[in-house]
């Protein structure tokens, strides 16, 4: 069995658009949720969402390459260019090795609604164009990067709905792992948009504290409302500690446990169980205990149901040691199909510098969430390993334990 | 519209929508091989025909037109069929 690395990172994210910006913003305790007047117009029950500017590529990737990239994509490829640059990777490198990818993406919305307009104005599929095909399929992240970065290892999307990035990120480590992949490129994007999150909006889960759009999102706070949708991208390398070794490169942590389970309930009401035997299955392939871990990342969206559930499956694997516990979507916004790569990023960067970033708008505790040692504000102090959550609808979970090297 | 007006606009649209090099730019250069126009590019090369001459191509009729001057001519006829 091979150990896995943390070699590369990179992020595109509402809380800052690199990793240096985004690890000033998780000390800060800074939002990235804004008002967007659009979705008012357009009838949603709630306006608020995460917001990053869309990068601009013109002129820095062939328009061959840019066409089938949608706006996530675009996300997705600077997070890329970042982690290669931060894993000491060029170009060179990725067309002489077996390089993989591996990215979490379950909606490319916009492509789809542009494209169907389009030949129901048009009536006829030619005018239609040669890119929304590839910016509209489900897999569109994995396709374009993998032709982007010439990559020649294995190539697939996995969509897991809210915990898409750490399923990609989960099953990269178990490839290497095995021995199949020494290096895959790992991540999640969400698309940041009204078109794809009306239907959500639809479910009555979002928080409607217009008034104040930084203080949306508040998990485990008595008075939570709902989920703040956001986006951007994520990507981790994930490689061989062998390959890691043999060219000298910086490991940000270890990936050494990954546990995964399905509530095998309702479709969008979270469970206990299920989220505990992930969290368990991934302490036991870690072959750690639970007072081994300093710090978990919750799943934590800010709805009442979601919380409160987690709070209590957190507690029943984690009451006797009682590890500091933060949702960065207090900050974020739920970054959805990105988020478990993402918040793996957040985690990292925090166990490399030596801090956990607070749960910012946690104000009163509720009886369910009172259980849990959460941190309210920047907490300094050294993490040796630490559990980020994630869950997604149709009761997917899964749990990732870093450790640091 | 005149058949070097079209020419001008055809030229441009190269340029600005599918990005060939303005320097590349000739009546001898091949579509395919000079330009570096694909399949793909093609497809999008319909459209911006359709939105800015306002007429269909049609894939069969490409299949000799492979320089800048046989595109020129085949936009120019479908534009202008009086004036051939």
């Amino acid at each position: 069995m091979q150990r896995v690395v943390i070699t590369g990172m990179g992020i595109y994210s509402v809380i800052g658009k690199n990793l240096t910006e985004v690890r000033e913003s998780l000390y800060a305790g800074k939002s990235g949720v804004i008002f967007d007047p659009r979705r008012k117009e357009m009838g949603f029950r709630s306006a608020l969402t995460g917001m990053v500017d869309r990068p601009q590529l013109k002129g820095v990737l062939d328009r061959r390459l840019r066409v089938g990239l949608p706006v996530h994509g675009e996300y997705a490829y600077i997070s890329t260019l970042e982690a290669l640059q931060n894993a000491n990777i060029d170009q060179t490198f990725l067309d002489n090795r077996e390089i993989g990818i591996l990215f979490g993406n379950d909606s490319s919305a916009v492509p789809v609604v542009e494209s169907v307009d389009i030949l129901r104005q048009k009536k006829d599929t030619m005018m239609i164009g040669s890119g929304y095909i590839f910016q509209s399929m489900n897999s569109t992240i994995s396709m374009n990067l993998s032709v982007i970065f010439r990559l020649k290892g294995i190539n697939f999307t996995i969509s897991g709905a809210c915990a898409s990035g750490s399923h990609a990120i989960g099953i990269g480590y178990l490839l290497i792992k095995q021995g199949l992949q020494d290096i895959i490129i790992c991540g999640g994007a969400q698309e940041i948009n009204a078109e794809s999150t009306a239907s959500f909006d639809a479910l009555n889960a979002f928080s409607i504290r217009e008034s104040e759009p930084a203080k949306a999102s508040r998990p485990f706070d008595r008075d939570r409302d709902g989920l703040v949708p956001s986006g951007g991208a994520g990507t981790v390398i994930l490689e061989s500690y062998e390959s890691a070794m043999r060219r000298g490169a910086t490991i940000y942590g270890e990936v050494i446990g990954y546990g995964f389970s399905s509530n095998g309930e309702h479709i969008s009401m979270p469970n206990v169980d299920g989220p505990v035997k992930a969290m368990q299955k991934a302490l036991s392939d870690a072959g750690i205990r639970s007072h081994e871990i300093d710090y978990i990342n919750a799943h934590a969206t800010s709805t009442p149901a979601g919380d409160s559930n987690e709070a209590k499956s957190i507690d029943a694997v984690f009451g006797s040691s009682k590890p500091l516990v933060s949702s960065t979507k207090s900050m974020t916004g739920h970054e959805m199909w990105m988020g478990g790569a993402s918040e793996v990023i957040y985690s990292t960067l925090m166990m490399n510098h030596s801090f956990v970033a607070p749960n910012i708008n946690l104000e009163n505790v509720d009886e369910f969430t009172a259980i849990l040692n959460i941190a309210t504000q920047t907490t300094p102090m050294e993490i040796r390993a630490f559990l980020s959550n994630s869950f997604g609808f149709g009761g997917t979970n899964s749990s990732l334990i870093i450790r640091k090297m | 519209m005149q058949n070097e007006e079209i020419i001008r606009k055809i030229n441009q649209l190269l340029i600005d929508e599918i990005e060939i090099d303005e320097k590349q730019i000739s009546p001898t250069a091949d579509l395919k091989k000079d330009l570096g126009i694909d399949s793909l590019d093609f497809v999008d090369l319909f459209v911006i025909i359709e939105n800015n001459f306002g007429f269909k191509m049609k894939v069969e009729e490409m299949v000799d037109v492979r320089s800048l001057q046989d595109f020129y001519g085949y936009i120019t006829k479908n534009v202008n069929p009086n004036n051939q």
